[in-house]
């Protein structure tokens, strides 16, 4: 307690002295293979990986942070870390509040979920609050329950609560392959959003351009789709 | 933790759980544990100090310090607790930003209210982004103490208002007659007597600030509630140690330990009362005196 207290009033005393440029990656920490916190208690997963290439490339020191999904913009624009690494799809109601580096991850397929192949789609879906899934569900006309975690979602088929769920095809599938047949996929694929992007502020577009840059590069040399493979199989989407 | 915890796939079953819950997600766990007890350690005193103040306050002969002790009471009894609990921690902390960027950031020219964003300049940041980690959570904890400091305040003025009216009058007339001047009266007759109105106002006050303490978990703090959601969730292979959905064992682990928590301090209460009605001129100091005579 003693040192934190001293740490807390050297950093105050510091403010001002501005030491090398930090940014902060958000991420959720829920959502294997993109993001989830590893049993050493670190942010682990396919974004990890590359946001620490994309900072290496960039030259610059980032340091990864988690938080809660639903305020993960909020938390943004608040200027509490730089930028959303979080599997987060590019969308045009997103882009009116954040701005998005190009694409990392291409449009990819989402899929249902459910307890047999034939549940009913029209029924009840659950999605996790705030995705593009959730958005698709609410103007279909199937009911939708909402939750804050993906892991959340799932729950909710397994106990019957809903008839399915509805969520990004790479999310789900380690999940239904590892279900032991208690889950399988359902219906068809639905090709939503506009690729998986990193969000940051409007203002912070020299930031922006230097992530958008290295994202360039590694798609240009074809690392970006050698880790993509990696994390999500070899039937993935690539560039 | 364990030397042959290296490769948990092939363990057998005591040892597999014995590296799982020594994982250090489960440390984090079992660490978050005593955040909570710090909090209520630091949030009670806290909350008593801004109840006093805000009591004495409202009692005042002053009556701008009337008006405000009133006020904060009223104010924050009115409104939804999960409210302030979210309000409190941006307001201080953009507050705070605010102040520091106008200290120190004179010649910054742009808003600091872009569309959605609330930007200060880089030095005005609070805590800076370059803080480690430890300086970033005691930061957040403090703001969340501040919030359950705020509102249990509240609560706790106006159940020591209420202790202090209850005090019986002719208490007080006898010190007037002995000549005590307003100062003298308070310190040595009121508020020795108080306690005994106040405490069961307090303890039920101690019971909803326990149970209060998930609210953490809003602010984005990793208290229990975080890691037993985050931990009992279901975990795939890609984790080291695959499992079902075991959000259930973890969620009455944490509610044994509410249960346990709650249930100690009614016993400390209790004893608390009976030392504090040691010669009241309440039924239950008349009770002790009858026992002892």
């Amino acid at each position: 307690m003693q040192k934190w207290i001293i740490a807390a009033a050297l950093a105050l005393a510091a403010t001002g002295a501005s030491a090398q440029q930090v940014v902060r990656l958000a991420t959720e920490g829920a959502y294997p293979p993109f993001n989830f916190i590893n049993d050493q208690k670190q942010v682990d997963g396919f974004e990890r990986e590359l946001g620490d290439e994309l900072c290496r490339r960039a030259a610059l020191s980032c340091e990864w942070i988690t938080t809660e999904w639903d305020s993960i913009i909020p938390n943004l624009t608040a200027g509490n870390y730089d930028a959303i690494m979080a599997g987060m799809s590019v969308t045009e109601e997103r882009s009116k509040v954040i701005s998005f580096t190009q694409a990392y991850v291409p449009p990819t397929p989402s899929a249902y979920a459910a307890t047999s192949a034939d549940a009913n789609l029209k029924g009840v879906i659950a999605t996790q609050v705030n995705t593009i899934q959730a958005a698709y569900i609410a103007a279909s006309e199937a009911t939708l329950v909402e939750f804050v975690t993906p892991d959340e979602t799932i729950a909710a088929v397994r106990r019957g609560e809903a008839d399915a769920v509805f969520a990004d095809k790479d999310y789900l599938a380690p999940i239904v392959a590892e279900s032991g047949g208690a889950l399988v996929f359902a219906g068809e694929d639905v090709q939503l959003g506009e690729g998986i992007a990193m969000g940051l502020r409007q203002s912070d577009t020299e930031l922006r351009a230097k992530f958008d840059a290295a994202i360039g590069a590694m798609k240009a040399d074809g690392t970006l789709n050698t880790m993509i493979l990696k994390w999500f199989g070899p039937e993935a989407t690539i560039f | 933790m364990f030397a042959f915890c290296a490769d948990p796939g092939l363990l057998p079953e005591w040892q597999w759980f014995l590296c799982y819950l020594s994982s250090g997600t489960h440390l984090a766990f079992y660490a978050s544990f005593g955040t909570v007890v710090l909090l209520l350690a630091l949030a009670a005193p806290a909350a008593l100090a801004f109840g006093f103040a805000g009591a004495l306050a409202a009692r005042s002969h002053f009556l701008p310090a009337r008006t405000l002790g009133a006020l904060y009471i009223a104010m924050v009894r009115g409104v939804p607790d999960v409210i302030f609990f979210l309000f409190v921690p941006v307001a201080i902390d953009q507050g705070l930003e605010y102040l520091v960027h106008h200290a120190t950031c004179p010649e910054w020219t742009e808003p600091i209210r872009r569309g959605p964003d609330f930007i200060v300049c880089p030095a005005a940041k609070v805590p800076q982004p370059t803080a480690p980690v430890p300086v970033q959570d005691a930061y957040a904890f403090t703001l969340a103490l501040v919030a359950f400091a705020l509102v249990f305040g509240a609560f706790a003025a106006n159940t020591l208002k209420g202790a202090m009216e209850a005090v019986p009058r002719a208490q007080l007339e006898t010190g007037e007659a002995f000549g005590m001047t307003r100062g003298q009266i308070f310190r040595r007759i009121l508020l020795p007597q108080m306690w005994v109105y106040a405490l069961p106002g307090l303890s039920n006050l101690w019971q909803i600030l326990v149970k209060a303490t998930p609210l953490l978990f809003l602010l984005g703090i990793q208290d229990i509630v975080y890691w037993a959601r985050e931990l009992g969730g279901t975990k795939t292979s890609i984790y080291s140690y695959p499992h079902p959905d075991w959000r259930v064992w973890y969620f009455l682990a944490v509610l044994v330990f509410y249960l346990a928590v709650t249930w100690a301090s009614e016993g400390l209460f209790a004893r608390l009362m009976r030392h504090l009605s040691r010669g009241q001129a309440t039924a239950a100091g008349e009770a002790l005196r009858r026992a002892a005579a």
